[in-house]
């Protein structure tokens, strides 16, 4: 009988418990958001009704983990870019609700947050904020025929619905891009690629990269792959890329796996030139790096935080007064312009929050084809059916440990 | 053309040395805990992790010396394995052995995600603790980095004094002891728990040691950085004959070079599926590990 009384006080505090998760995950979003939609009510227009209809746009991105700055940075630029907005008078008159969800660097997780999200009231998507998730996220968005822009997921393959557009380069054209740039610059004539060759992103961008070597009489003298599960000791791929003479070793990968190939390479005393894409973004940002190892690397990247435009500057501004300083990156420039891009397409196409989900995203991805928009991360942006964005690349290059524009 | 292709074998020769020294040192871990106390500690790689958060902390955010750094990491890691043992294990000392092994990836989850918690998800670029300058030989065709120098030399030190330790001292001979026959050990006046205790404490000051060594060579420290080394770890002491000493330095250097060479002779991607294929061939030939004896001392 003590053993059932006890059994049934566990299951009644398990439920209690859960009850109560439950409850404080759901509230203090909400709680956090009401507070914000009033102060933004209050301070645009008074006499509006705080029930009008808003445009709801999502965000999904890795806000932990290991590509989390990626996603901190969408996030908070995308922030400014619909504060900025909504200051303004919003969309066609319609206010924005914005709301990021952490995915993790996660495909499983990047579909929850897009379920949770869809609780919440999302019309429009705009993410997700790297690939993987985002090969995820594309067939709950296409099922739903829901309007999908992706700041910085470069997988081609990401956008290969045609309710998915991209803000960023695709892959094979970074990878092609840099292999013209470094071409174009006379960087190198022998070059090593160390790559993931359990990551699409970084698959993608060396495949394309390898063809187009060979058209600008570039040649590739080792290919080293590794993979996520053998991403710590890159002392062979380091030691072939020596011995087989390259000035110029292309790193498409993330910024992680980089600071250890920069400090095994500095072990051996292994100088060439590095040059890597837009996931090396980030590098000077992890705690304790020692950036003078990173001194001299140049990345393939639509943005430059120093460039003198006025609207890069006052961007810039606003970031840093808004994060403690934080000077942003180009997955911050990116998701700044995405917010912006998803404006011009909603005034070109007229649509209004009270459409249907998949109305709202008919209407917006014939418009994207029509638009051409003056961003940060390139002036006169267009788009084709297929999601892929047109657009100049550009490169930046460390120096005393800033990102300084190369060209 | 020969001298440069000799050259770089060597180097890869040594780097997978030095690899399979840190194999080795987290190797000894846990054939000495499976030795005397007959479990699989899965918790003993995130030791590793925690032995380096502790050495980054010291080192990088209070800029002390990075000598005390390891020193004041083989304390606390000792007491951390002495503390997990005292809480975890020891409770379920009369246990099916399955039960064990779920506790210890408990504990190994539980550490993960303290450390994530601590210190938050993002990377750490972990400074090296050794100041050794890296050799160059034959006309810089040869470059050696100073991990290397120093993790192989200091391995070798570990493996040679702790066989004499084990051989020669009292408790030593008590782990042996409580290794071959428990029962009888206790009626020989030997204090098991108290052994059992002592061999945890080994094994974690020695996985202080090797986040040291490790960390210092690839730099990266997250929650989940003592993962990866642990498994391949524990492969390297079954390789070599799990419960042997010896053992475990050669299945953690067999393994460190293998892998290293095969990724540099034959594929940089499928290195880790020819370790463990070469595992699984050792396995099926002899059972036992390569040292592994039916009727052995076992520590």
């Amino acid at each position: 009988m003590k053993k059932r009384i006890f059994a049934l006080l566990m299951v009644l505090s398990m439920i209690m418990l859960s009850l109560a998760a439950c409850g404080s995950k759901e509230e203090k979003p909400d709680d956090g958001k009401k507070d914000q939609k009033e102060q933004v009510n209050d301070k645009v227009d008074d006499k509006k009704d705080t029930d009008a209809p808003k445009f709801y746009i999502g965000g999904i991105g890795p806000i932990t983990g290991g590509a989390a700055v990626y996603g901190q940075h969408v996030m908070n630029a995308a922030k400014i870019a619909v504060d900025e907005i909504n200051a303004a008078g919003g969309i066609n008159g319609y206010q924005i609700e914005f709301r990021f969800e952490d995915d993790v660097h996660d495909p499983e997780k990047a579909v929850n947050a897009y379920n949770t999200l869809k609780d919440w009231g999302m019309q429009i998507l705009m993410g997700t904020v790297t690939s993987n998730p985002g090969n995820a996220v594309k067939e709950e968005t296409y099922a739903d025929n829901m309007f999908m822009l992706t700041p910085s997921g470069s997988a081609p393959e990401v956008v290969q619905y045609d309710n998915a557009f991209q803000v960023c380069f695709s892959d094979p054209n970074q990878g092609m891009a840099s292999a013209i740039y470094v071409a174009n610059k006379n960087l190198a004539k022998k070059v090593a690629v160390i790559y993931n060759s359990s990551d699409v992103y970084s698959t993608g961008i060396y495949e394309k990269f390898a063809e187009e070597a060979k058209n600008q009489n570039i040649e590739i003298v080792a290919a080293e792959a590794f993979t996520d599960d053998s991403d710590t000791d890159f002392t062979v791929q380091i030691q072939k890329a020596k011995d087989n003479g390259a000035e110029l070793v292309f790193l498409p990968i993330y910024y992680e796996e980089a600071t250890l190939i920069l400090t095994q390479a500095a072990a051996v005393d292994y100088k060439p030139l590095f040059f890597g894409c837009d996931g090396l973004d980030g590098i000077l940002g992890v705690e304790n790096f020692d950036t003078s190892l990173a001194e001299g690397v140049l990345l393939l990247t639509p943005f430059a935080a120093d460039a003198a435009d006025e609207r890069t500057q006052k961007f810039v501004a606003d970031y840093k007064a808004a994060h403690d300083g934080t000077i942003p990156n180009q997955f911050a420039a990116d998701a700044y312009d995405a917010i912006y891009i998803i404006k011009a397409a909603i005034e070109e196409s007229g649509v209004t929050p009270d459409m249907s989900i998949s109305d709202i995203c008919d209407g917006m991805k014939e418009a994207m084809t029509k638009i051409s928009v003056d961003g940060l991360t390139g002036a006169g942006m267009t788009w084709t059916s297929s999601g892929l964005v047109n657009k100049d690349p550009m490169a930046v290059v460390i120096k005393d440990g800033q990102y300084v524009s190369a060209d | 053309m020969l001298a440069g292709v000799d050259m770089s074998f060597i180097t890869y020769l040594l780097n997978g040395i030095s690899l399979g020294s840190v194999y080795s040192i987290i190797a000894l871990g846990y054939t000495m805990v499976y030795g005397i106390a007959k479990m699989l500690n899965f918790a003993h790689g995130d030791v590793i992790m925690v032995g380096g958060y502790i050495i980054f902390t010291i080192m990088s955010t209070l800029g002390l010396n990075p000598i005390l750094g390891v020193l004041i990491a083989i304390i606390l890691c000792t007491l951390l394995g002495m503390t997990i043992e005292r809480i975890a294990y020891k409770p379920l000392r009369r246990a099916p052995s399955l039960a064990v092994l779920i506790t210890a990836i408990g504990v190994s989850y539980l550490l993960q995600n303290l450390a994530l918690l601590i210190f938050g998800a993002e990377a750490k670029s972990f400074t090296s603790v050794i100041p050794v300058k890296p050799l160059s030989l034959a006309g810089g065709r040869l470059s050696i980095s100073g991990e290397t120098l120093v993790t192989i030399p200091l391995c070798i030190l570990i493996m040679t004094s702790l066989t004499i330790f084990i051989k020669k001292s009292k408790i030593g001979r008590g782990m042996v002891a409580v290794s071959e026959d428990k029962d009888a050990a206790v009626l020989m006046g030997i204090n098991v728990n108290k052994t059992i205790a002592i061999t945890f404490a080994i094994g974690s000051a020695l996985a202080a040691v090797a986040s040291a060594l490790m960390f210092s060579t690839y730099t990266n420290l997250s929650s989940t950085s003592g993962a990866m080394p642990g498994i391949k770890a524990f492969v390297a002491a079954v390789f070599g004959g799990i419960g042997s000493i010896p053992g475990a330095m050669i299945g953690g250097i067999l393994l460190g070079v293998i892998e290293i060479l095969s990724r540099a002779y034959i594929s940089t991607q499928l290195a880790d599926a020819i370790v463990f294929l070469i595992l699984i061939i050792v396995l099926l030939v002899k059972p036992t590990g390569i040292l592994g004896k039916k009727i052995q001392e076992k520590v």
